[in-house]
């Protein structure tokens, strides 16, 4: 499809796209390798003489610490990189989750239209209402928290743009010739909207996933941050901020290591979702 | 006006129906028995049965939402479980904080937001315009937990280190100082404000920066209009062009905005209320949510979701005011 080889073309342009694209897949080496690295704990006294070492320096022992240690002892590059896969894996697949139901309900609104569409806009309208944060509180004191509840809890209430963006799309394309032929050929209204139409809207329904993959994290960190996420003593970069915001005096370091990781990687992913966009919008400017 | 008011509002009855059925239907599937819960788990079965019965849990699904909501419109929101007082209690202790968190954020995101937006539109394609891009597009990404520590690193600890003036030394912790009931008036004030600065400082950054995005945007839009070139030609001073007839034009849709702000800001202000012990509904959401305090909980997000409608509503009315066309074609 050249359509696609063009937009290819010119996200490898980007700068944006190199630059975010390059964070992230570092991001996923980094939880790659930590998947790899499980050794047992150390014995006590190793932990008192290892407390919070600086970034750049070494332990009694000659041990070099890139980031330095935490409370515990324990290295903050290997617990970022642990961090790494219970954050990108929340964020990817609670945006995951919200790409596949806002597909789903944008997709039946903008077909469908009269009263399906009405009702699929009016809860659209009612969801975008309600503050992501409490929202998510309100899930977290209802059932238990853990790891399988954030996900499903960010995947729930992040679908509303994509929802928007895909009826958009699908309500501008469905009387288009392509779908007439296609209908008049017998296809069923599942074919014409899975085959024919939702193919079409998957462009802009993919740079809000973007978006909300990063916003994911940010939320997942928040959560965990306020001790309502994912628990100690498994690492995610949230609940190894606030376990660092005690010693924010004393060893900034192991606060301000997960906090940057965060931020860094929010912004790799809403950078990813500015050069998607100016990628279509180059792309509907040249067809 | 007043018809396209009432209009709007009967509009956003449903939205509001919708909220608080929402909330009623969580409140009651929530797993876990409230009787039970509220009584202790020692309670022996004829208590429970009395509790559900002089509670109505006994009675038909749709009585007990009709009668839900008819308490609930009352001002009658049920009991706080951690508390032992009304939920109505406990929240309006900290309505007044969040209202004038989110209040002031708001007013400093908007103001932030343009100034900076106007500013880039004005110096398009220059360094200044490069590196304010830069700034807004690192600081729309940052959580505003993680910067809401830095400001306590910079303003808090590191002010007092390293010898800053006083006023540049901010306190990081509630809305009032320990000895603010002995102080007079005007340094009560004073008291209030400097605690005001850095909660209110990191919920307006965040947004801002997104802000200014849109406010460059449009600015630069409507600096291309055949108006703008008009007044250019007939002499005026290129700044009188820029605030008087571009911005001016370009800002008004900005207000359309507020409702995609309102979210963003309420969620915001959960974790800046718990990290500056702020006492507002989100510290008290986020205390409720530790002690599992479901109906304190659910008052809470409710309330949220109702301020965020009534800010809608409030934008659109802005928007009409603002500009006549808006009313005639809703």
């Amino acid at each position: 499809m050249s359509a696609g080889r063009g937009l290819a073309d010119r996200l490898r342009r980007d700068p944006r796209a190199l630059a975010g694209g390059l964070v992230i897949l570092g991001a996923i080496a980094c939880a790659a390798v930590a998947a790899l690295n499980t050794g047992p704990p150390a014995p006590l006294e190793e932990i008192v003489a290892r407390r919070f070492v600086a970034p750049f320096g070494a332990t009694p022992d000659g041990v070099l610490h890139l980031l330095g240690t935490d409370r515990f002892g324990r290295d903050l590059l290997a617990r970022l990189c642990v961090g790494a896969r219970v954050s990108l894996a929340v964020g990817l697949l609670a945006a995951l989750t919200s790409l596949l139901l806002g597909v789903l309900l944008g997709g039946v609104a903008g077909y469908a239209g009269g009263v399906p569409d009405r009702l699929i806009t009016a809860l659209t309208d009612a969801a975008l209402a309600v503050p992501r944060v409490p929202f998510l509180l309100l899930l977290v004191v209802l059932f238990e928290p853990g790891l399988a509840l954030v996900v499903l809890a960010l995947g729930l209430t992040g679908w509303m743009t994509v929802a928007r963006l895909v009826r958009a799309e699908v309500r501008a394309a469905r009387n288009r010739p392509f779908v007439e032929a296609a209908r008049a050929l017998g296809a069923t209204p599942g074919r014409v909207l899975t085959r024919h139409l939702l193919p079409n809207a998957l462009a802009p329904a993919l740079v809000a996933a973007a978006l909300g993959t990063g916003n994911a994290m940010m939320m997942e960190a928040g959560l965990s941050f306020l001790g309502l996420g994912v628990q100690p003593p498994t690492p995610s970069w949230g609940n190894m901020i606030a376990a660092g915001r005690d010693a924010l005096v004393t060893a900034p370091w192991v606060a301000l290591a997960p906090a940057c990781a965060v931020a860094v990687v929010v912004l790799a992913f809403s950078l990813l979702a500015d050069a998607l966009e100016a990628a279509l919008a180059g792309e509907g400017a040249s067809r | 006006m007043p018809r396209f008011l009432a209009r709007r509002i009967l509009g956003s009855l449903p939205l509001v129906l919708l909220v608080l059925t929402a909330t009623f239907a969580a409140l009651h599937f929530a797993p876990g028995d409230p009787v039970r819960l509220y009584l202790g788990p020692d309670a022996d079965a004829a208590a429970v049965n009395a509790a559900r019965h002089a509670l109505g849990l006994d009675r038909p699904l749709a009585v007990q939402y009709l009668e839900w909501l008819l308490r609930f419109v009352r001002g009658d929101w049920g009991t706080s479980l951690a508390q032992h007082r009304a939920v109505t209690a406990v929240l309006s202790d900290a309505l007044a904080p969040t209202l004038l968190l989110t209040g002031t954020g708001l007013l400093l995101t908007y103001l932030l937001g343009v100034t900076v937006g106007t500013l880039q539109a004005a110096r398009r394609g220059t360094a200044l315009d490069t590196a304010l891009t830069v700034a807004t597009t690192v600081l729309a990404a940052v959580p505003a937990y993680v910067l809401a520590l830095g400001l306590v690193l910079v303003f808090t600890f590191g002010s007092t280190r390293w010898g800053w003036p006083s006023a540049l030394r901010l306190p990081a912790i509630g809305a009032e100082g320990v000895g603010a009931d002995f102080l007079d008036p005007v340094q009560r004030l004073g008291d209030r404000v400097r605690h005001l600065v850095l909660p209110a400082l990191t919920l307006s950054v965040i947004g801002a920066a997104g802000l200014a995005r849109f406010a460059r945007a449009s600015v630069a839009g409507a600096l291309r209009q055949p108006f703008v070139a008009a007044a250019r030609a007939r002499g005026l001073a290129e700044r009188r062009v820029l605030l008087r007839h571009a911005a001016r034009n370009a800002l008004l849709p900005l207000v359309t905005l507020l409702g995609l702000q309102l979210p963003a800001l309420f969620s915001g202000a959960v974790f800046v209320e718990a990290i500056f012990a702020w006492p507002g509904m989100g510290r008290v959401a986020v205390q409720a949510v530790l002690a599992r305090d479901y109906p304190v909980v659910m008052a809470v997000t409710a309330v949220f979701a109702l301020l965020v409608i009534a800010g809608n509503l409030l934008a659109d009315v802005l928007a009409a005011w603002s500009d006549p066309r808006v009313e005639e074609s809703a």
